[in-house]
């Protein structure tokens, strides 16, 4: 078990290495750094020193782990569009980004493993077959067009709620939230739901398939023979079997509601870091785009692990017999 | 002689008609229709120059009057009469739908064909060679599969604009995101086809090739490859679909097609910004008609993955 999970660290380490050759190659390549830096008024000497201080005259290696340990200090340099350290420009708008991500999983969560059991369970039920069709379009539906209908079924037509930014935020220390004020609320709603649907249908339809495969099996029919509650069957026996398999799933998409937030940060206006990462890429802001990718794949990786290591905690038979292997 | 022998024998339209596979098809009321409806729109993009009733993108023939016609009714001022109304500048909405579907399954097309050659030549590589070509082919497919197909997409887009000079970036933007989308996506195809050549490549057939002395090169391309089609069918499909999405999100997130050249989703990012004053037909239609196409393909697929599994025969 050990060196399994000492595999799975030396993996993720790998991945971000990988993943910062590509941005540190983004900043290297793309464009040029002294150009990018530099304002229209420069001499030969200005950008000479500048080129010796950013040592982009050192050999390939060098500067790559130049690079790695300036982001492993937070240090992405300043954004090319506003002039401001990008590290603080992040910081500034991750709460916006974390606290919607926080409610559509939750949404996502509680929803999806409810409708499961409840579509599994009904399985010929009319209500169940009209959930499984809904959720059917849902997958099709791409995101933003989810967004668009919102704001015109409820801030266009019914005016209840509004259809872009944060409303207003309470400032707590450097966090800032939406979470103590009406109007801050009321915002979430609609983002919530637009980011948290597509994760919940995905996350019912496989509680539903893997629900439909446990209650076929021996040890159900058993339990049902001794006369146990058909509840405690459904939830104490069934259920617990099926989670390996969605918190796998689960996890992972946790890790793609941060990306998809992009999508619906920029229908509703959110000021998230989506939004700065698409602002970015439209103004080809070079450090911002590298900054937020190396953020979301330190997340991704560390859920990523995360995940794995539950494997451990949920399903007793890896503890014993699972050798240092893939997956 | 020969014109005889041709006679007696079907044509290939008409065996494909009879084999299982059009078989299949022929009881499968949802592939029909959706066949329908994706030969539908596909002829309505690639005959747009002849169909659309105006030329939408020639500004010699726009009259700012017509703006904001509503659909199915004359202009108050003008008299003329647009099918889907018209949009801000008076462009006839039926018409840039038929041009932006051009651009939207173009890119789409061309996405996956990108992605399809990429993925089965590095697959096939990957299951055939194996040693060092496999673990480095499969590691980047793993890193690159961590994250979401359209963050990479994004990401390669950004890349690509930075590249690019500026005075070039409009036109060259199809190209690039057919690269960004292309490149997001071809791990599927090399991980399904890596599986299937490590399963083929220890059957007799392969063993008899490389007997006769065939370069592993041939063996790959005329014998393996012919055999690990299916599954590639199957998922091309279905990202065809995959891609024409990731296109529309792309341009309604402003990276993507310019608005001189509106795909269906560039269509829809102009068409939001009337949804508040009323004016709905703008975004309605083009979203109608992105859901359709992306709804049917999908549709498609899922009826091909089904028919295509013999398991399930």
């Amino acid at each position: 078990m050990l060196a399994y999970i000492i595999r799975r660290i030396f993996q993720s380490v790998l991945v971000l290495l990988m993943v910062g050759l590509v941005a540190f190659s983004m900043f290297r390549f793309v464009g040029d750094p002294v150009d990018n830096m530099l304002g229209q008024e420069r001499t030969q000497a200005d950008i000479e020193r500048l080129r010796d201080q950013l040592g982009l005259d050192q050999p390939f290696v060098v500067q790559y782990w130049r690079f790695l340990e300036q982001a492993a200090q937070g240090n992405f340099g300043l954004s090319y569009r506003q002039g401001r350290p990008v590290a603080e420009i992040l910081v500034e708008r991750l709460p916006a980004t974390l606290e919607l991500a926080f409610v559509s999983g939750i949404l996502a969560l509680v929803g999806g493993i409810s409708l499961g059991i409840f579509t599994a369970i009904r399985r010929r039920g009319l209500s169940a077959n009209v959930i499984m069709t809904g959720s059917l379009i849902g997958v099709s539906l791409p995101t933003f067009l989810i967004g668009i209908l919102l704001i015109y079924l409820f801030a266009v037509e019914l005016g209840w709620l509004p259809s872009f930014g944060r409303g207003e935020v309470t400032r707590i220390g450097s966090w800032t939230t939406g979470f103590l004020t009406e109007s801050g609320l009321k915002s979430l709603i609609l983002p919530a739901i637009t980011l948290g649907l597509y994760q919940m249908t995905l996350i019912m339809r496989l509680v539903r398939t893997e629900m439909l495969e446990v209650l076929r099996m021996d040890y159900i029919r058993f339990a049902r023979a001794r006369g146990i509650r058909e509840k405690s069957i459904n939830f104490r026996h069934a259920l617990k079997n099926t989670l390996v398999p969605v918190i796998t799933i689960t996890g992972l998409q946790l890790g793609s509601i941060i990306a998809f937030a992009i999508i619906t940060e920029t229908v509703f206006q959110w000021p998230g870091v989506g939004l700065l990462f698409i602002n970015a890429i439209q103004f080809v802001d070079i450090p911002v785009m590298a900054a937020y990718l190396m953020m979301i794949s330190v997340m991704f990786v560390g859920i990523n692990l995360i995940v794995d290591m539950l494997y451990f905690a949920i399903d007793p038979r890896l503890r014993v017999d699972r050798t240092a292997g893939g997956h | 002689m020969a014109d005889i022998q041709q006679d007696i024998r079907p044509s290939r339209l008409h065996r494909a008609w009879n084999s299982d596979l059009g078989w299949s098809f022929r009881h499968a009321p949802v592939a029909v229709a959706s066949t329908f409806v994706v030969l539908l729109l596909i002829i309505g993009a690639v005959l747009a120059p002849f169909i659309a009733p105006h030329s939408p993108f020639d500004p010699g023939s726009l009259n700012l009057m017509n703006g904001f016609t509503p659909p199915g009714q004359a202009n108050q001022f003008t008299g003329d009469y647009f099918l889907l109304g018209t949009d801000d500048q008076g462009r006839d909405v039926f018409s840039t739908i038929l041009y932006g579907m051009r651009i939207s399954l173009f890119v789409g097309f061309a996405a996956v064909l990108l992605a399809m050659v990429l993925g089965v030549t590095l697959g096939l590589l990957a299951g055939y060679l194996g040693g060092w070509t496999e673990t480095i082919i499969m590691r980047v497919a793993d890193v690159q599969l961590t994250f979401p197909a359209i963050l990479v997409a994004m990401l390669i887009f950004g890349i690509a604009k930075g590249i690019t000079p500026p005075e070039y970036r409009n036109e060259m933007a199809i190209w690039v995101l057919i690269l960004a989308i292309g490149l997001s996506d071809w791990v599927q195809f090399a991980r399904v086809v890596r599986g299937a050549t490590l399963v083929e490549k220890n059957r007799e057939y392969v063993q008899a090739a490389k007997l006769i002395g065939r370069s592993p090169f041939a063996i790959m391309l005329r014998h393996i490859l012919p055999n690990v089609l299916n599954p590639v069918l199957v998922i091309a499909t279905i990202s065809l679909a995959l891609a024409i999405i990731a296109e529309a999100t792309l341009s309604f997130l402003g990276v993507g097609a310019p608005p001189t050249k509106p795909s269906l989703g560039t269509l829809i990012r102009i068409g939001q910004e009337f949804m508040f004053s009323g004016e709905w037909w703008i975004l309605f239609f083009p979203a109608a008609t992105l859901l359709a196409l992306a709804l049917s393909i999908n549709l498609l697929g899922d009826w091909l993955r089904d028919a295509l599994n013999p398991r399930l025969r």
